[in-house]
């Protein structure tokens, strides 16, 4: 993971708050994320890591604040005042978002191809054998054989699953990337090589990564920064290696000391 | 150039206490007024019993820990930045640049070659891989490591195969600043010499070393002065 010198921020959250009604999502979370820059964000279940996702991602609106994301051109704009199909567009080119549960990301009808095809096509490639070489080559890069490339991921493990949806968000070579557990619900093994995976492409393509999870080895081995939720709010943040090793927060000194020594 | 210019590393009024939140908010002091320089090409050793703190002062120079007071300056390129109050991304970017951190425990990544480890800081620095491939290959025969494990990953490697893995990983960059916590630890001799060497060589190249040896023989050889950091631990 390599930290690049840009001046400018990819994406900047200020004051980021989602009231449920009445009831607290998230509060006021303030921070900047950079170009190549992986940041976890970890909690327990209902801390708000989920919601602060959603609202970074542009997933749901948030109730105050405002998220500020650098186009390609170089020009700052503020997500919620764009006009709808140029915040679809951004979403279909320059993002991506990997769901813990590759159904949700992927067609599970469409062969896996046709589920990397697709983004593509959303982008105007016409060109049936370039679109196929790329997929072809993408499936390679997530380690999925060359002859699964006409199967629907109905045919595949839960592993190779998330490998596709993996595959399909990085096809258009976003340069910000949403991840909301990705290794939730996979074996061990089957884990461990796909945080490989994860973090050996996003260190070669240089992508800024929101990597959520409750999984404190998944944040030290993908992530450079992290931040603690808890109650909606952002308790701690910094140097992941920092906060892990010497957290201040009695909270944060719960979740370093709860973990089980395998 | 004044000899003040010339400090790779300084370090002024550190202070550190942990508070131990689920002991009750016991306050556990460690260090406290931590005043050293370290200058281009010297080796410093750190020593006094164990639990005085010498690992923890070089977790605070590499902003593993977090400084309660005082400053850290570490000088990167023709810039100083202050460890102590720098942002994450400096931090990071001091990291990958100037400050090379070495501890007896390889932190293993599942599925990952030993080769690939050892030469992942060069690639992350900006080294093509082949180069980087390359030196990490002369590094891995230097320190004696069987040509066939390069390519398995050191998970279900012998202590000191693991040791020399992670040595070999943090030496490599040629950071002119170097954090050495026991690095020959579990070697035996002949690997103990090599160490030795690549010492004696980063500090020609001009590299500040910071060190922990228990072995008396290692540090004679490669340490300029030693710095006793009980004389720093907290009256607690």
């Amino acid at each position: 993971m390599s930290v690049t010198q840009a001046e400018q921020p990819l994406l900047t959250a200020d004051g980021l708050t989602k009231y449920y009604g009445r009831q607290l999502g998230c509060r006021d979370a303030s921070f900047e994320l950079y170009e190549g820059e992986v940041i976890a964000v970890v909690g327990e279940s209902g801390s708000g890591k989920s919601t602060l996702l959603q609202l970074l991602s542009g997933q749901s609106e948030p109730s105050a604040g405002r998220i500020l994301y650098r186009l390609r051109d170089g020009s700052t704009t503020d997500l919620w005042s764009m006009s709808e199909p140029m915040r679809r567009l951004l979403f279909r080119t320059d993002w991506g978002f990997v769901h813990q549960d590759p159904q949700l990301g992927l067609r599970m009808g469409v062969s896996a191809g046709g589920n990397v095809g697709e983004r593509l096509m959303a982008v105007g490639w016409r060109h049936y054998g370039d679109i196929r070489a790329v997929a072809s080559d993408w499936l390679g890069r997530v380690e999925i054989p060359e002859n699964r490339i006409d199967d629907t991921p109905r045919t595949y493990s839960g592993g190779m699953r998330q490998r596709l949806q993996i595959a399909r968000n990085l096809v258009t070579s976003p340069r910000l990337i949403f991840m909301d557990e990705p290794t939730g619900g996979l074996d061990v093994s089957v884990q461990a090589r796909l945080l490989d995976l994860l973090r050996r492409i996003v260190s070669e393509m240089g992508l800024a990564a929101v990597v959520v999870t409750h999984d404190l080895a998944v944040a030290r081995l993908l992530s450079n920064r992290i931040m603690v939720m808890k109650g909606g709010a952002v308790i701690e943040a910094g140097l992941t290696d920092q906060v892990l090793d010497d957290p201040h927060e009695p909270y944060t000194q719960l979740l370093v000391s709860s973990i089980l020594p395998a | 150039m004044s000899a003040q210019n010339l400090h790779a590393l300084e370090l002024s009024a550190v202070t550190k206490t942990f508070t131990m939140h689920l002991q009750g908010g016991l306050r556990l002091p460690v260090l406290r007024d931590v005043g050293f320089t370290v200058a281009s090409g010297q080796c410093v050793a750190l020593t006094g019993p164990s639990g005085t703190g010498k690992s923890s002062v070089l977790k605070l120079i590499y902003g593993n820990y977090r400084c309660d007071e005082g400053r850290i300056l570490v000088r990167t390129g023709d810039a100083v930045v202050d460890v102590a109050s720098a942002s994450p991304r400096q931090i990071l970017s001091v990291r990958q640049t100037s400050l090379g951190y070495v501890t007896q425990f390889l932190r293993a990544v599942p599925r990952v070659s030993a080769l690939d480890i050892v030469a992942e800081p060069l690639v992350t620095k900006g080294v093509a891989r082949e180069t980087a491939i390359a030196r990490a290959t002369d590094m891995l025969r230097r320190f004696n490591v069987p040509e066939r494990l390069w390519s398995l990953p050191p998970a279900t490697f012998s202590g000191g195969e693991q040791q020399r893995i992670n040595i070999a990983r943090g030496l490599l960059p040629e950071h002119p600043i170097l954090l050495l916590d026991e690095p020959t630890a579990s070697l035996d001799a002949k690997n103990r010499a090599v160490v030795i060497d690549i010492v004696h060589e980063r500090k020609r190249q001009g590299a500040a070393i910071v060190t922990i040896v228990h072995d008396e023989d290692v540090r004679d050889a490669i340490a300029d002065f030693a710095i006793d950091v009980s004389h720093f631990a907290s009256a607690a």
